[in-house]
Order: C-alpha cells, then structure tokens, then sequence
C-alpha cells in the first residue's frame, strides 16, 4: 500500500526522522483555519499518490491565509494524472538553501536492500539516475546487518553531502532504516531532503509503501488506507477476504491461483479482440483449497459488478476440489435467487483437476440456462467473450 | 534425475501438527514421498499417523535422516522455523506459506546465505515434485509421472496447468518458486539445475509480472543454457501499480511488465507462448523434432 506525503511524515515522525509541520485538510475552510494558525507564508500540498503534481499545480505558495484558501480553492478537485485531490497539506513555506534526495528500498534482484542517496534532490531522480549516474550513490544493506550508523556516514560522505551536515544526513538515514523496519516498508523515500536556511535538515516531502504481508503486526496501518480512494466492489471484497481487482472490461473473471488467474486475463483480452475488444473486467483469485462458500462469494461480488457482461469461471483443481467448485456456483445462484438478484449474465465455466468430472456432472445436472461448460481454457474464453459481446450489442 | 529431490529424499515436515501441515504430509505420503519426520515444538514424542513428531528440526534430522524440510507454519513463525532449519543444516528447505512479511524473507535468505548450507526454495510457494520419486509440497502427485521436462514456475496452478497440458510426455522435475518479491531460488538457479542433469531434455520456464527475474533469467539463457526453453509470461493485461494476487506480482512504473520480459526472452532465442496451451504446443513441437 502507497501512503500519502502526510501519512508518510507521520511515519516519519514517530521514528525520529526530522519532518515540516503540517495539517492535512479536506475543505477550503480548514485551509484557511490551518494558515491562519500556521501563521506567515504557507504551501498548499496536494495529497496525490502519484509524481509530477507541482508540474501539474498540485503544489502552491500562499503568502497569507486568505490566499492559502484561494489555492486551496484551486487545488482541491484537481485532476493529476486520474487521481483525484480530495485532501490538501498545509505547511509553513521552508526557506530551502539545498535540496537532497534519500531513499532506502526493498532490492528484489539482489534479495537484500538499497539505500540511495544523492545531493541533487527534488527533481525526478529516475532522470538523475538516467542521465548523471554518478551522481546518485547505490549502496546496499544488508538484511540482517541493517543501516548501521558507520554504512549511513560512508553513504553521506560518498554521496559527497557537505561536511557540516554529514552527521543529519547519517541520522535520517538510519531514521529511515527504523521506518523501513519498524512499519514493515518496502520503500522510504524523501525527496527532497533540504537544507533549511536556518541550517535544519528536514523531510520536506515523504513516500512510503507498506508491505501488506506485514498487516497483522501493525493494527494501526488499517487506518491508512483511503477507503473513499478504494473501489466498492474492491472494498466489499476486501471484508470477504477475497483478492480482487476491478478492471475495465466487460467480462467478469473468478479463478484459483494468482498465475492463472493473471493467465485468465490475458487470454479472454486476446479472444475478446475477435468479439468488439471486450476484455476482462476484475481480477479476482479464489485460492487453493477454496470451499463452495468462497466461490459463492466470489460470484456475488463479480456479477454485482454493472460492467460485467459474462462471467469466465476458470478452475484448475490442485488443491481446490472442482466438486467444492460446482457446488458454490449453485450455492451463490441460489442466494442471489432468494434475495430477489436472480442472475442474468451468462457464466462460462472450464473446471479440470482434482476431481474434475464430479464437478462438471453436478453442473450438467443442475442444468441452469446460464451456464455453460467448456473443455479448454481458450475454447471457454473465446466463448465467455463472444457471451458478452452480444449482451453489449443487445443493449 | 532429476533436480534437488529424488527417491532418497527422506522429508521432514515442520508444523505437522497442524491443520495444513496435517493435509498435506498425507497427501505427499500418498503419492508416495518418504516423509520421515514432523517438527512442531512442544508436541515432541506425539506422532501423525505414525509418523514421529520432535520438538525441533536437529533431532528430526539426527534421529530419521531426513534431509529436505517442508515448511507449512503460519507467516508469523516462517522466519524462525526456517533459521531453525539452516541451523540444523537441513540441505533444502521449502517453504509453502504464504503471506510472509518480505523483511522476514530477507533476513532469513540472508542467514540462509551467510550459512551457505541451506538451499531454499519459496516462500509462497507449491513446492517441488520429482513425479514417481518423490513430492516435497502441495503439488497434485496424480496430474502427470515422470519424464524428460523439467518446469520452473512462479505460479502454483500455472504449474499445474502445464504438467496437465503435457501430462503425456511427463516431467524430471517440476519446481513452482512462488511468487513473492524475494524468494529463495529462483528461475536462474533452476535453469542452472536443469541444465546439468542429463535427463532433463527441455525446460518450460513461466513467469509472470514484477521485478525482472525473467530479464535475468533469459540473459542466463543466452549465456549458460543449450537446451531449449520454452516460456510463458503472465499478466500482459495487468495494469500500472496493482498488485495481482501473488505479492510480488506488480507492474511498478514501466517496469516489471509481461512484454518486456516476453520480449528479452524471445530475444535469446526462447519461444514464448501467448497461452498455457499454446506453450505447451510449442514444447511438443521441440520434442518431436
């Protein structure tokens, strides 16, 4: 999970990492109020979780409150890239002398991690890193061995910080070293880290991305998350402990295992190139070993989906039992009939595997006009998209 | 051959006692695995159907000769009962759970390393099966016996679906390596592996988005591997910055997408499928030439 620049300063805060001040609004007024308390010039942040928002006027000075309320005006319901600005961070304007840039990153590839650190900061360090490599300084740490004070003064003396701040740099590098583990991150980046003219090393801007496998040591990381940001068919899945998400196609898809279900996608978007370019509408995996229950919860979630057109329910039983299959897409027809949502979108079925034949002859006999099984996974998904193709030219 | 387990490998399961580790010792046995041992500690002295239970994984060893663990405890106890192994110098260590913190994972492959005793394979992960010699994991027993493929996969059920889809020519080896951001061995390691054993014949590689171990992997190729390689790369319709199912499975910025890898791997001459069948046709193709 991304966090917002203000949820990152939080963050950062409770580890000791040197941060600006700030209040984090969702109205003008509060922008106003927060300037106003504040006092002095202020700058208007947008809260977006994407880069590029000063390019795109998600971030501005305001001299005084009043104008701090214009820009708030201004930027609130802005536009950046598709995302939406619904909150503002008001910080007072930091007088900046330099500005720096510092991360310390989950290294897939060397199965350890990476700081970096460089002393031209706030511009797009991938550019940086593109254009000057010699100016971004890689070092790796080790996982056991972690940010020790000696490996954060090399970096800072390597990345040729001046002397005066060696030490700060030093600090918010094992700061971030206590982020990193302390909140179960995969990535703590500040960019920029400035030189304060009053001689102050501060955070001016933060990213954070937490490691959802870590969730149940952190109870606290269940308030981050943006649930007005969050689709509601991705929310109502998230209570069901479903892993689901919403696409823009038209054919709904539910399969057991992340690899096929990925696999699932791509091969109805390339038979739906045949079919008006219909193509998958959500990912959703129901695991291995799932019950009937799951897979009835599944269904619900994906045919009360309005883009859906068809449904591709694509099994291959290890674990799962197709039998286990079968009987949870009879299940969540029958609860859905009972509660007045009797479906009405087709659902296309290739069930092999464990227990494979028992699944197909409960379906075969539930005999449901809806449904329909096919024998290979591109045979059904050539057929689920032609299924929702006519649908969509019915309309 | 075949590549890391074979009719010798005598298996301990840790977390044995539970629900999971329960299921699935009787599933391996039933497919006719050694599983020689259990571990959960404070259950020392109890059995599974008569298998023994110790306390820990160096008794487990000392007292059955079990060479191969198999890890099913929950995420929050993975990282010590995986240290436990590499401690108890188990040779390979496969670890099934799922959901574990990544920090976790980088510290125990790092003891792991330091240790320099311990191969492990996932976390994440279905395991390793050497179909008619033994099965180290979750992977079905009945899809497919033994024969002259060996198979790498990020993905369980893409595992399954192949050894399905070429059930008839059979497999040496098949390792699924999980699909979480660091793993312990990873498609390299494997092509490595299946390179140097002389009943391996050809390798089906499938891969699937995030990170760039399949760039890796096909420069190791162009490199190291003359045997052909067959690949399949999922998630082309994965959009930017979600996280598809599997933790590592996310395309982040430009990188880490489907096409680029399918694109290095054709590049080093690897044929690459636009879907399971079609990858497996393409195997057909190679071995009957």
């Amino acid at each position: 999970m991304d966090l917002y620049e203000y949820q990152a300063k939080e963050l950062f805060g409770r580890h000791d990492v040197p941060v600006t001040s700030g209040e984090v609004c969702t109205t003008v007024e509060a922008a106003q109020s927060a300037a106003e308390s504040i006092g002095g010039p202020v700058v208007v942040k947008a809260q977006v979780k994407t880069g590029g928002r000063g390019k795109a006027g998600g971030v501005k000075l305001a001299a005084d409150a009043a104008e701090a309320r214009a820009r708030a005006e201004d930027i609130l319901g802005l536009d950046i890239k598709g995302h939406i600005v619904r909150r503002i961070l008001i910080t007072p304007a930091t007088d900046i002398a330099e500005e720096y840039y510092v991360s310390i990153l989950l290294d897939r590839a060397n199965r350890a991690y990476l700081a970096m650190a460089s002393v031209e900061g706030g511009v797009d360090i991938e550019e940086v890193a593109a254009t000057r490599p010699e100016a971004l300084i890689r070092e790796r740490v080790d996982a056991l061995e972690g940010m020790t004070p000696e490996l954060a003064a090399q970096i800072a003396a390597d990345a040729r910080f001046p002397d005066a701040i060696r030490g700060e740099v030093a600090g918010v590098l094992v700061g971030l070293w206590r982020v990193l583990t302390g909140e179960d991150a995969t990535l703590v980046e500040v960019n920029p880290l400035v030189l304060a003219d009053d001689g102050a090393v501060l955070a001016l801007d933060g990213k954070v991305t937490l490691d959802a496998n870590a969730q149940y040591r952190h109870p606290h990381h269940e308030e981050l998350v943006d649930r007005d940001a969050t689709d509601p068919l991705e929310l109502k899945a998230a209570e069901l402990d479903l892993n689901y998400v919403k696409l823009d196609g038209q054919v709904g898809i539910i399969g057991n295992g992340a690899g096929l279900v990925m696999s699932t996608l791509d091969v109805v978007a390339y038979a739906g190139e045949e079919f008006g370019g219909v193509r998958p509408a959500n990912f959703l995996d129901i695991g291995g070993g799932a019950s009937a229950q799951v897979m009835s919860n599944g269904l619900d979630i994906v045919l009360g989906d309005p883009d859906v057109q068809a449904v591709f329910v694509n099994v291959f039983g290890g674990i799962t039992s197709c039998d286990a299959v079968a009987s949870g897409i009879i299940q969540a027809i029958g609860m859905l009939t009972d509660r007045g949502d009797a479906p009405t979108k087709p659902i296309v079925c290739r069930i092999d595997g464990n227990n494979a034949e028992e699944g197909r002859r409960i379906l075969n006999e539930f005999d449901h006009p809806l449904i329909e099984i096919v024998d290979t996974m591109d045979d059904a998904a050539r057929r689920v998209a032609q299924r929702a193709a006519a649908r969509l030219e019915g309309k | 051959m075949s590549i890391w387990l074979n009719s010798d490998s005598r298996i301990v399961v840790q977390g044995m006692t539970g629900s999971e580790g329960t299921k699935h010792t009787r599933r391996m046995v039933a497919s006719g695995a050694q599983v020689v041992a259990g571990v959960t500690p404070g259950k020392g002295g109890s059995d599974v159907d008569g298998i023994p239970v110790f306390d820990d994984v160096a008794s487990a060893m000392a007292q059955t000769g079990a060479n191969v663990s198999v890890v099913f405890v929950p995420p929050r106890f993975t990282k010590g009962a995986v240290e436990e192994s590499v401690d108890a110098g188990v040779p390979l260590c496969v670890v099934i759970t799922e959901g574990v913190p990544v920090f976790d994972t980088a510290q125990f492959f790092q003891y792991a390393q330091n240790a320099g005793t311990t191969r492990i394979i996932g976390p994440n992960c279905p395991g390793i099966i050497s179909p008619g010699q033994s099965n180290a994991g979750i992977i079905p027993a009945d899809i497919t016996g033994p024969g002259r493929i060996g198979l790498v996969s990020k993905s369980g059920t893409l595992t399954y679906q192949m050894m399905y889809e070429l059930r008839d020519i059979g497999f040496s080896t098949c390792v699924g390596i999980g699909g979480d951001p660091i793993i312990g061995t990873t498609h390299i390691d494997c092509l490595a592996a299946f390179e140097a054993d002389p009943e391996t014949e050809a390798i089906v590689m499938i891969g699937e988005i995030g990170g760039d171990a399949e760039e890796r992997a096909a420069a190791f190729i162009a490199d190291n591997v003359t045997k052909p390689v067959v690949g399949y790369v999922a998630g082309f319709t994965a959009p930017e910055g979600k996280t598809m199912g599997h933790a590592g499975a996310i395309v982040s910025g430009s990188s880490g997408t489907a096409a680029a890898k399918a694109e290095a791997l054709e590049a080093v001459g690897v044929r690459v499928g636009k879907t399971p069948s079609a990858t497996a046709q393409l195997m057909r193709e190679i071995l009957s030439r």
